[in-house]
Formats: structure tokens, C-alpha cells, sequence
């Protein structure tokens, strides 16, 4: 096992899933050098009441798609190819302004470092060979187990004349959460940073008027983060309160 | 127009009520106050299938000066919370209010941080109509229902009366959690 | 007293200037500072003419708008964080309550994610598929129908506001008929659909094509030549096509342009390339343009519509993968609920193993991979897309919509400044922004 060790503790059995991976009484993992973003513990994920299946000792790391190899596949190798090319025309190296690159469920992803974000999306919008002409906006998430990478923004770009999608994903710890803004490059993304904001605490630097959009102004914390509690009042019935969806038994 | 509230207790003030009633119950006009699913119903209502003018009220009215009922048609959010309440201050008495829609009356499926659970956390309401979004049938029987208690309504000491009846009995009614029976 | 030009003095009978000569120019420039035409407006959260519960903020100098801003997030509902609590097939519930005026783009597009991360979208049934499609477009020809009747009713014209409502009655009822809901359908769930097409439907469909081909021409009688109705349209809500892709407008904005762009035509789903349709476009930019490809497009999704009538085979409408799939063969009960007779007598009386298989996937759910997808349909206001994330677990970790009234609702300023008051009106409702969609 090459991966970081992230959330490497023991299981109940003494099995440590990540250091022992090759052990062969546990099962294959899907990616076993992407991001780690949780630790699953028991088979259903239920805390409270108890796991009888006996799998409630397991101990499972969960990580996303990790990085991939060329040939990346399709117009994947041409994309990346043009990029790095342009990237380097304008003396960026190119390692030091793309991650990594990630190949998954057929679409691309190219993980941009926050400092080098703008420059990568003016070279993937201005050059003839890329013209990703339409950014659908940004999505914040929150991975609060992926320490040091906390926050990630995604964007989608499309290329309505080669038609052609890619994702660039940018990660900012929590401790930090500024990225630059990409609403010089794109306009459309005046709102969406401004959503991203509201909801994730994405401090987009540059944006002309960083504010909150969809929550009232004098709301405190941002409420799509994971440890922002669903905030759902218990229900009563007649003889009886169910909890809000958040307080259930989860089998997740 | 304040006159029959001075009226004393008794057969004038009763044949009044009804007379007021039947006056008020017969030209009721609502303020729109569509927000999401729950008002294209209620636009739909007012179209032609189901042709709320049969009733007298297909004159929905854009300022809440001219209109004395509230149709909340949709989930009231936070933001929208204190929107709410200023459209309904501005309402000349009597007033009216239906709360459209399973989330305006409970906060329905969206039990989270943004709804608020009920409207009736921020405005008293006269009728609660279930449904996501409830059918045009639905809105116009809660309007019928309506029109019957607006006919019924009392007027000076009947009112005060009725009043101090109903809160007595709020009083003593069980809370739902101690009421014993099936879960609905 | 100062030496200024015209030095203001108060007296008893209020503020006296007295203008001793001087330099005109200061006191122009100082009058037009004091300029008691600018004024500042704030229209809505809840006015009749906002398209619902969206509020503008104009600075007005006399009747031309200088300045126009949106306010929106009176409707902000949290459905994104409420489907990180539900399993992935309760996502539906949610997100069909969206954009209510399109749910069946809101389900689909969520589906082919969720798909997609499972892997599975080569699974799907053709029957499944067609349905969808099949409901897609009935959905665009009902969301345009509120589009055009909403938006005649802000300009005042009420008739073809009766004539919208009266044709998305027609889609309604076939809606009904199929999904038991004239609206907030979840009908469309991953792997497929909640249950097959009842009896009757396609009849029902089929004469639903042939009334709708009578009354389209309608709206063209009606609007498209009405020399009041242009003159309010036509040159109204300009955005050239670098605005558009500036600002990342998509659907008939952006056909307005004279740009072919179309998801169904450049990035097909659900088979799309499989159908014979044309994408209508305009040039000229503006909302007279955008209510033509409106109109054209309900004609044209009549033809996909009949398409989808002759193509549909039977067959299954749920995946084979007995791991994901939600048993689809439901027929109504007397409580008004779809249930599946034969599935319980099998479930409750002869397997055990499934009876535990059924409760696990109902309560708990299907695990799917982790990773991230982005799915997009072109929705009846354009690109309509999802992002999905999965950890791995039987809920979504995160669902972000890229909804195209959210988008596109940013040219509203592009479109009205320096425009006359009455006309921002025509250019939000040419813009189609539903606020459940907006504000999610």
C-alpha cells in the first residue's frame, strides 16, 4: 500500500485496512490511491442501537477515484496535451499549476492549485484548441475527513465548439478557505461564487461583491457544510415525536 | 365600518352578522401571495377549468390595502418570514388567512434550516389545506369552508364572546404528544 | 457669508439662494446631483409582475432604469442539503420539487447521475427511456404554456393567460393519468421509472398531439402577429450571443442569439439522437425572439412526442440489477397508493430472503460508488445540471443543481438597463425564471 495512511487506526479485529490491505481476508477496495475522505466503521453505519450482523467491527477506508495514467481515453489526451502545451507557452510549469489529473465514469478532472486557477481558466477559455466558452458554475463540497483539503470547488466547463466537457476542482483547507475568483474569466460565476459562499464559507478573492445571496444577510455560518446541523425540529404525533431526519438511525 | 361593532348584544346585532356576513363572505378578495409549487395551483384555480369567479373572488388583488385574504401558496422560507408579515399588517381588518400546501402549514418535507415550520409561527391562520400541492378542488373546497366561516362570524360582544370560548377551550384541549389513538 | 455663487441662506420662510453670478457650470453640475428624478425602486419579493417571490432593485431616472439588481433566496428551501438525509432513491421526492414547473427535467437529470455512478447507464430499458422522453417533452410544452400565459398576464394581457392555463390543463391530466400527480411526480427513479404506463395513456397522449396541433395555431393568432403584442416584445431584453456565453445563458436566450445550441442535439441522453427533431433558433436577441422559439419548440416537441408513441415496445421499466431496483410493477391500492400485489404475495408468502431483500433496499437503500458525475438535460430553460457526489454510502453526499433560471436570471441587469421601467417586466418574464429553481 502506497497511499497515505489517512485514517489509519486499527479495526476491532486488529486489522488495519490500509497498512494490511494485501491481507487476503479482506476485501478489495475500489481506488486504493484517491483522496480518503471518510472512514466507514460496521456494515450499515448505524451508531446508535447496535450492529447484530457481526460486521460491526470492519473497518473500511473511503476514497475517491484516484489519479490516472495516460492514455486518458477520447478527447481526454488531446485536452490535457493542448493545456499543458499552452500552460507551458506562457512559462507555467505545468506540475506545479495541475495536481493531478483524474479519470473517472468517463469524465475528466484536472485538480488545479488554488494560486494558479485564474491563468489555467482564461488558458482553457482564450486558446482556439480548448475554447471552453461556458463555465456552469461553481459547486462547493465539503469533506471534512480529507484533512487539509477540506473545501473543494468544482467547475464545470463546457465547450460548445468542440463539444466538450471537463472539471477543474480546486481543494482549500478549512483553516484557509480563499481561492481566487474566476468572475474575470467567466461572469456567469458572479452568482454562483456568491452561492458557494453563502452555503460553504468559499472566500473567492477578486469577486466584486462577495455577499451572501440566498440566505438573509445576518444569518450565521453556512449552512451546506457538514457540520452544519440539517437544523429539522422534531415532529409530533398523536403519542409520539419523531426526530428530525438528521437525529435518525442512519444506515449510511 | 366600525358601526355594527357598537351595536349592543342581541337580535339587531345578529340579524347585522348575518347580513355582514353574507356581504363579506360573497366578495373576497385575496392578495396574491403565490411562492412556489402550491401557486401555479392556485393560478390554475383562478383560469379557466376551474373558474374561481363562480365564486366572487377571481380578482386577485397585487396590493394587500385591497385585500382581506391571504392565500400562503407554497413554503415560507426565513428569508421570506418577515416579507410575510408586512404584506399581512398591511391587510385592512377583517382578514383572513389559508395556508396553502403542506409546507405552509407544517414546513412539510422540508424540516430543515431554511423553512419555516408552519406559517402559523408568524401569522394566524384560518384554514390549513393539505396537499403537495393540493388539487384546485381542494383550494376551492378550502375557500367554500372559508366563505362558511366568514358567514358565521361574530360581530362586537358575539366576538368577544366566541373569543374568550375558543381560547378556554384551547386551554384545556390536550397537547398532541399526550393524545392517545393512531399516529396521524 | 460664504463667497460661493449661490450661497443657500435660511430665513422664516424656509431656504433662501441667493445667486450672485459666477460660474454656471458648478451650478449645473451641483443641480444635477440633486437630481430629484433618480429614484430607487424596489419591486417585489411579492409583487404580481416579478414571476413570484423574486425582487428587483431598480434605480430609476425617470422612466429609463439605470441601475436593475436581483434579490433572490426568498424561496431558498435547502433541498441540496435535505437529499444528504434521504436514501438515493428518495432524492427524487426532492429534487421534482425544484423547478416546479419542470420536474420531470429535475428527475431525469438527477437519475442519469445517479446512473451514471452506478455505472448502470447502459441497463436502463428502452421503454424506460422512451417514457422518459416521452414525459420530458409533454413537460416542455407545459412549462412553456406557463411561460407564455404568465408572461402575457404581467403585460397585462390576460387571454392568452386563460389560453396557456387551459392547454396545461390537457398536460395535466395526462400526467394524472400517468403518475398520479398533476405535479411533484418523482416518477423517474434511478434505474428507471416508478411504475409502467397505466392503460389508456398512449391513447390518451395520442389524442392529447392531435388537440394541441389545433390549438398551438391559436397563440400565433392570438400573439405572434398582434402589432401591441410585438410592439411590446420586439427590441426588448437585447443579449447578443457574447453576452449570452458571458453570462452563461442557456435554452431559448441563447437561441435567440441564432446559436443552434442544444444538449439534446450536441450531448444526447436518453436517445435523443435517436429522434427527428429540429432546434429552432432566431436572431434577433430579444424577447419577441425568444417567445418564437417557444412556440416552435412546443411544435416541436409534439413531433418527439409522436415518436415516442410509435416506439414504445413493451418491456421492462426498472434495471434487471435486483440490487438497485425498486419494484416498478405497482398498480393502485384503495388508499390511494401504487403497491404491487404479486410483489408482496411472493415477498410474504414463499421467500423470506426476499421479504429481507426488500425491506433493506426500501429502508436502507443501494450503496453507490464513490466518485463525482456531472449530468445535464436540456431543460425547457436550458442547461439543467447535476453534480453528484457519493462517499461511498446509501445517501448523496452532496447534490449541487446548476439550474438554468438560476443562471440565467444574472442577465436580468444586461437586459434592462437603460431600458424603460415597463419593459424590465418583459425582459424577466422572456428570461422564464422560476424561483424554485432559482433559489433551490
Amino acid at each position: 500500500m502506497s497511499g497515505p495512511t489517512a485514517g489509519g487506526e486499527p479495526g476491532a479485529n486488529g486489522v488495519n485496512p490500509d497498512k494490511d490491505l494485501n491481507a487476503q481476508n479482506l476485501p478489495g477496495q475500489r481506488g486504493d490511491h484517491g483522496e480518503a475522505i471518510r472512514v466507514q466503521r460496521g456494515m450499515f453505519g448505524a451508531r446508535n442501537g447496535g450492529d447484530t450482523s457481526g460486521y460491526g467491527g470492519l473497518v473500511r477506508t473511503v476514497r475517491l477515484p484516484g489519479e490516472a495514467t495516460r492514455p486518458y481515453g477520447g478527447y481526454f489526451d488531446e485536452v490535457a496535451d493542448e493545456l499543458e502545451g499552452a500552460l507551458e507557452e506562457q512559462g507555467l510549469l505545468p506540475e506545479s499549476a495541475i495536481e493531478k489529473t483524474v479519470v473517472d465514469r468517463g469524465e475528466l478532472t484536472f485538480h488545479i492549485a488554488r494560486e494558479h486557477l485564474p491563468r489555467v481558466a482564461r488558458t482553457l477559455r482564450d486558446d482556439p484548441a480548448l475554447r471552453f466558452e461556458l463555465c456552469t458554475g461553481v459547486s462547493g463540497v465539503h469533506f471534512p475527513g480529507d484533512k487539509g483539503r477540506e473545501l473543494h470547488a468544482v467547475y464545470h466547463l463546457r465547450s460548445i465548439t468542440h463539444n466538450r466537457l471537463i472539471r477543474l476542482e480546486v481543494s482549500v483547507p478549512d483553516a484557509d478557505p480563499h481561492l481566487p475568483s474566476l468572475v474575470d474569466v467567466y461572469p456567469t460565476n458572479d452568482w454562483h461564487e456568491r452561492e458557494a459562499y453563502d452555503f460553504f464559507g468559499l472566500v473567492f478573492d477578486g469577486h466584486p461583491a462577495l455577499t451572501r445571496i440566498m440566505m438573509p444577510d445576518d444569518w450565521q455560518g453556512f449552512p451546506q457544510r457538514k457540520d452544519y446541523p440539517l437544523g429539522g425540529i422534531p415532529v409530533e404525533y398523536k403519542g409520539a415525536r419523531i426526530p428530525a431526519p438528521d437525529e435518525r438511525r442512519s444506515y449510511s | 365600518m366600525g358601526l355594527e361593532e357598537k351595536l349592543p348584544s342581541g337580535f339587531a346585532l345578529t340579524t347585522v352578522e348575518q347580513a355582514a356576513g353574507w356581504v363579506r363572505k360573497s366578495s373576497v378578495f385575496p392578495a396574491t401571495f403565490g411562492l412556489a409549487c402550491c401557486a401555479i395551483e392556485m393560478m390554475t384555480t383562478g383560469a379557466g377549468r376551474y373558474d374561481l369567479a363562480r365564486f366572487g373572488m377571481e380578482v386577485f388583488r397585487g396590493s394587500p390595502r385591497q385585500a382581506d385574504l391571504m392565500i400562503v401558496a407554497g413554503r415560507v422560507s426565513q428569508k421570506m418570514a418577515p416579507v410575510l408579515r408586512q404584506v399581512y399588517d398591511q391587510m385592512p381588518n377583517p382578514k383572513w388567512v389559508i395556508s396553502m400546501g403542506v409546507c405552509a402549514s407544517s414546513g412539510g418535507m422540508f424540516n430543515n434550516y431554511a423553512i419555516v415550520q408552519g406559517v402559523d409561527h408568524i401569522v394566524p391562520v384560518d384554514i390549513y389545506l393539505p396537499g403537495c400541492p393540493p388539487r384546485p378542488e381542494m383550494l376551492m373546497d378550502a375557500i367554500l369552508k372559508l366563505h362558511r366561516k366568514i358567514q358565521g362570524e361574530k360581530l362586537g360582544p358575539h366576538r368577544e364572546k366566541a373569543e374568550r370560548e375558543a381560547e378556554d377551550a384551547a386551554l384545556k384541549a390536550l397537547p398532541l404528544i399526550e393524545m392517545k389513538g393512531l399516529l396521524r | 457669508m460664504s463667497a460661493s455663487p449661490a450661497s443657500p441662506r435660511e430665513t422664516t420662510e424656509g431656504t433662501v439662494y441667493t445667486v450672485t453670478g459666477g460660474d454656471w457650470d458648478e451650478l449645473a453640475a451641483e443641480a444635477k446631483q440633486a437630481d430629484d428624478e433618480r429614484i430607487i425602486v424596489n419591486m417585489g419579493p411579492q409583487h404580481p409582475s416579478t414571476h413570484g417571490v423574486l425582487r428587483l432593485i431598480l434605480e430609476i431616472d425617470g422612466e429609463t432604469v439605470t441601475e436593475a439588481r436581483c434579490g433572490i433566496g426568498y424561496l431558498h428551501t435547502g433541498i441540496e442539503k435535505n437529499l444528504e438525509y434521504r436514501t438515493w432513491t428518495q432524492g427524487t421526492t426532492f429534487v421534482t420539487r425544484m423547478d416546479y414547473l419542470t420536474p420531470f427535467f429535475n428527475e431525469t437529470a438527477y437519475c442519469l447521475g445517479v446512473e451514471k455512478l452506478l455505472g448502470i447507464e447502459e441497463q436502463i430499458p428502452d421503454r424506460a427511456s422512451v417514457i422518459r422522453v416521452l414525459l420530458m417533452e409533454l413537460n416542455r410544452i407545459s412549462s412553456h404554456l406557463v411561460c407564455i400565459a404568465t408572461g402575457g398576464m404581467e403585460l397585462g394581457a390576460t387571454t392568452i393567460m386563460i389560453y396557456g392555463f387551459r392547454d396545461r390543463e390537457l398536460v395535466l391530466d395526462i400526467y394524472e393519468l400517468i403518475t398520479g400527480l398533476r405535479m411533484n411526480h418523482a416518477y423517474v427513479r434511478p434505474g428507471g421509472l416508478a411504475q409502467d404506463l397505466p392503460p389508456g395513456a398512449v391513447d390518451q397522449v395520442r389524442a392529447f398531439v392531435k388537440k394541441m396541433r389545433k390549438n398551438l395555431p391559436e397563440y400565433d393568432k392570438l400573439a405572434t402577429g398582434n402589432p401591441i403584442f410585438k410592439g411590446r416584445l420586439q427590441d426588448i431584453g437585447h443579449l447578443d450571443l457574447a453576452g449570452c456565453m458571458a453570462l452563461g445563458a442557456t435554452g431559448p436566450i441563447l437561441r435567440a442569439t441564432g446559436l443552434p445550441h442544444d444538449l439534446r442535439k450536441s450531448q444526447p441522453y436518453c436517445g435523443y439522437d435517436t429522434y427527428d427533431f429540429e432546434v429552432p433558433t432566431a436572431d434577433t436577441c430579444d424577447a419577441y425572439g425568444r417567445f418564437l422559439i417557444r412556440i416552435e419548440e412546443m411544435h416541436q416537441s409534439l413531433r418527439i412526442v409522436e415518436q415516442c408513441l410509435d416506439r414504445l415496445a413493451p418491456g421492462p421499466v426498472m434495471v434487471a440489477d435486483k440490487k438497485i431496483a425498486w419494484p416498478a410493477q405497482l398498480a393502485l391500492g384503495p388508499d390511494g397508493l401504487g403497491n404491487s400485489l404479486d410483489h408482496i404475495k411472493k415477498i410474504m408468502g414463499t421467500s423470506m430472503e426476499a421479504l429481507i431483500h426488500h425491506f433493506k433496499l426500501v429502508t436502507e437503500g443501494f450503496r453507490v460508488p464513490p466518485g463525482q458525475v456531472y449530468a445535464a438535460v436540456e431543460s425547457p430553460k436550458g442547461e439543467l445540471g447535476v453534480h453528484v457526489v457519493s462517499d461511498g454510502g446509501t445517501r448523496p453526499y452532496r447534490v449541487h443543481f446548476r439550474d438554468p433560471s438560476f443562471t440565467n436570471l444574472q442577465s436580468m441587469a444586461a437586459m434592462c438597463e437603460g431600458g424603460q421601467v415597463a419593459d424590465v417586466i418583459v425582459a424577466v418574464a422572456s428570461i422564464d425564471p422560476v424561483m424554485g429553481g432559482v433559489d433551490r
